[in-house]
């Protein structure tokens, strides 16, 4: 059976990736899983200096799912490098640096610094993050600014695959997608959070302190499964789908769609060894599909039965 | 740098309900090492996607025979909780976090508001020499709510009902008096809901006397990975409340409890 897919220069020796900021730095998982068997680990957003994130109230429960702001907290690409990177086992799995930086030049930065280290094999860039003030979504959302900021990764991101995390926010994905595909993506990835809020009428108040918050879990997974199946269509790079992909059934739902790899995300809370888990059962599905190679089944969704 | 941290799926064996919103929840026993203090991430089998997340609990016992965690009816997640059945499977991910630091052959105070007792309560009804204990305890219902009555007849406990203005005036005054009996050659342990945590801060921090703090924070992952449970810490960086505590030290919550910096002696 071959689960191996190849993004880029990424070759992944299967199609599980943890979405950044819900697998921690990787290290944190180590407990539950061989790390080593997962296709690849994306960790918590990186800036160039460190960032404490949003005070007060971060998460708030919602039906299937759940809103964060937690406001890309991180120790710093620095001290990631120094204090996380020489225990992940990145000889043996893809380990991703997910990068967010402010403005153009901050990008171009971090580029710089991880693009320069072994250990890491691709790069996926945040324009998508919905809860900071600066840079984030607003990047995400202009598709000249993503573009601007694509092509400032690529132009400093060595042989290292460079990734575009792209925002569901958008009138037209497909349009933001095609551009920085132009802009010399090597994939792009699918979907962030989808900006959200909850409230208390008893007391008037926001659930979260930061007023709004990012939607994640199977609550979003219908509406990221349409934007990969649009996407895959539009492109001709590599999607990476994700949103609410929280069993082994989920990751087959997306690439069936046209992903080409998945992430998992919000699910990884609610079960510390689901990606481990999801990783051990992909061969029996694949088996029950009958598919030799995880990429036959790619893309191959048929035309509704007319019929019916 | 990672501690015997497991994920297992354990089986309800009771559910013993204390007063109407109250309960005791017993699993079968995991074989860890643990600390009084540490906590514990629960999620039964069959919520599915609904409730999403799973839910921190202190340890209250953990023995040959039983895990139990005490525990309040507030929401829908711990209603679902207090209907689970004997033979239910629940996913548990434990012992998490830094327990309390404690020495036995010291004297101990306690120092508990409400549900603030859950972490103790198996501490307490197995300390070798239950006579080193007393503890103040601040409620708001009934007394029969808390497992207060299977503490052994040894130890001295003060309950104080915490209604109106009066009587919280007099948890102050117990509370500022024992805290200055147990500052020389004691320890004192202290859980509760924030402004009750806070009314103790107040005292240590002018007397400078050692207090160690369980806080509680909403979490998702109660392993570091979320951040979702994060204060501010006086380095500047936040503290995790999952991983660096549940436990802290007074000097921990300065910036917490909006003071200056405290040095200790």
């Amino acid at each position: 059976m071959d689960l191996s897919v190849k993004i880029g220069n990424l070759f992944l020796k299967n199609p599980i990736l943890t979405a950044s900021g819900t697998f921690g730095y990787g290290i944190e998982y180590s407990p539950f899983g061989d790390l080593k068997t997962l296709g690849g680990i994306i960790v918590k957003g990186l800036s160039l200096k460190p960032r404490t994130g949003n005070p007060g109230v971060r998460i708030c429960e919602t039906p299937c799912g759940m809103l964060n702001a937690i406001g890309l907290e991180n120790i710093g690409v620095e001290r990631f490098i120094r204090e996380k990177l020489p225990y992940l086992p990145w000889r043996d799995t893809a380990i991703i640096a997910n990068l967010y930086g402010e403005d153009i030049s901050e990008f171009e930065e971090l580029t710089k610094i991880v693009a320069s280290r072994e250990e890491i094999a691709g790069l996926e860039v945040n324009i998508s993050c919905p809860n900071v003030k600066k840079g984030g979504i607003l990047f995400g959302q202009d598709a000249k600014a993503a573009a601007k900021v694509c092509e400032a990764v690529k132009k400093n991101a060595k042989d290292k695959t460079v990734i575009i995390k792209l925002s569901p926010s958008v009138q037209d994905i497909t349009h933001i997608a095609k551009t920085v595909e132009k802009a010399g993506a090597d994939a792009v990835s699918l979907i962030n959070t989808i900006p959200a809020m909850a409230v208390d009428i008893y007391s008037r108040t926001p659930k979260l302190t930061n007023v709004i918050g990012g939607l994640s879990g199977p609550a979003i997974k219908p509406i990221a499964l349409k934007m990969v199946f649009d996407v895959a269509q539009s492109i001709d790079i590599p999607v990476i789908g994700m949103g609410g992909i929280s069993n082994v059934e989920d990751v087959f739902e997306f690439i069936l769609v046209g992903a080409h790899a998945v992430q998992i995300g919000s699910a990884n809370f609610t079960n510390p060894k689901v990606s481990f888990e999801i990783v051990n059962k992909l061969e029996d599905i694949a088996k029950r599909l009958n598919i030799n190679k995880i990429s036959d089944f790619r893309g191959t969704l048929k035309r509704p039965i007319k019929d019916q | 740098m990672i501690k015997n941290i497991e994920c297992i799926d354990l089986e309800v064996t009771e559910i013993i309900s204390l007063h109407k919103n109250f309960y005791k929840l017993r699993l079968t026993p995991p074989k860890w090492d643990w600390n009084v203090g540490q906590f514990v991430m629960i999620r039964p089998n069959d919520w599915g996607f609904d409730p999403f997340l799973p839910r921190p609990f202190s340890i209250s016992q953990l023995d040959d025979e039983k895990l139990e965690i005490f525990f309040q009816v507030v929401g829908r997640g711990t209603y679902l909780l207090s209907h689970l059945k004997p033979k239910n499977k629940v996913k548990v991910w434990g012992p998490l976090g830094k327990g309390f630091k404690i020495n036995l052959n010291l004297p101990i105070l306690i120092i508990a508001g409400g549900m603030g007792i859950a972490p103790f309560v198996g501490f307490i009804k197995n300390h070798p020499n239950p006579e080193k204990i007393e503890v103040i305890f601040g409620h708001r219902m009934p007394l029969s709510c808390y497992p207060i009555s299977e503490f052994p007849k040894q130890i001295l406990i003060w309950t104080i009902e915490d209604k109106n203005e009066k009587d919280l005036e007099k948890l102050k005054r117990a509370i500022k008096v024992k805290i200055e009996g147990y500052s020389s050659d004691g320890q004192i342990l202290a859980c509760g809901p924030l402004p009750f945590l806070k009314m103790i801060f107040s005292e240590c921090y002018t007397k400078r006397t050692h207090v160690q703090f369980s806080l509680e924070r909403p979490m998702a992952c109660g392993i570091g990975a979320c951040l979702s449970c994060v204060i501010p810490s006086p380095h500047g960086e936040n503290f995790k409340v999952c991983m660096d505590g549940p436990v802290f030290l007074c000097e921990d919550l300065s910036i917490l409890f909006k003071q200056q910096p405290l040095i200790m002696p």
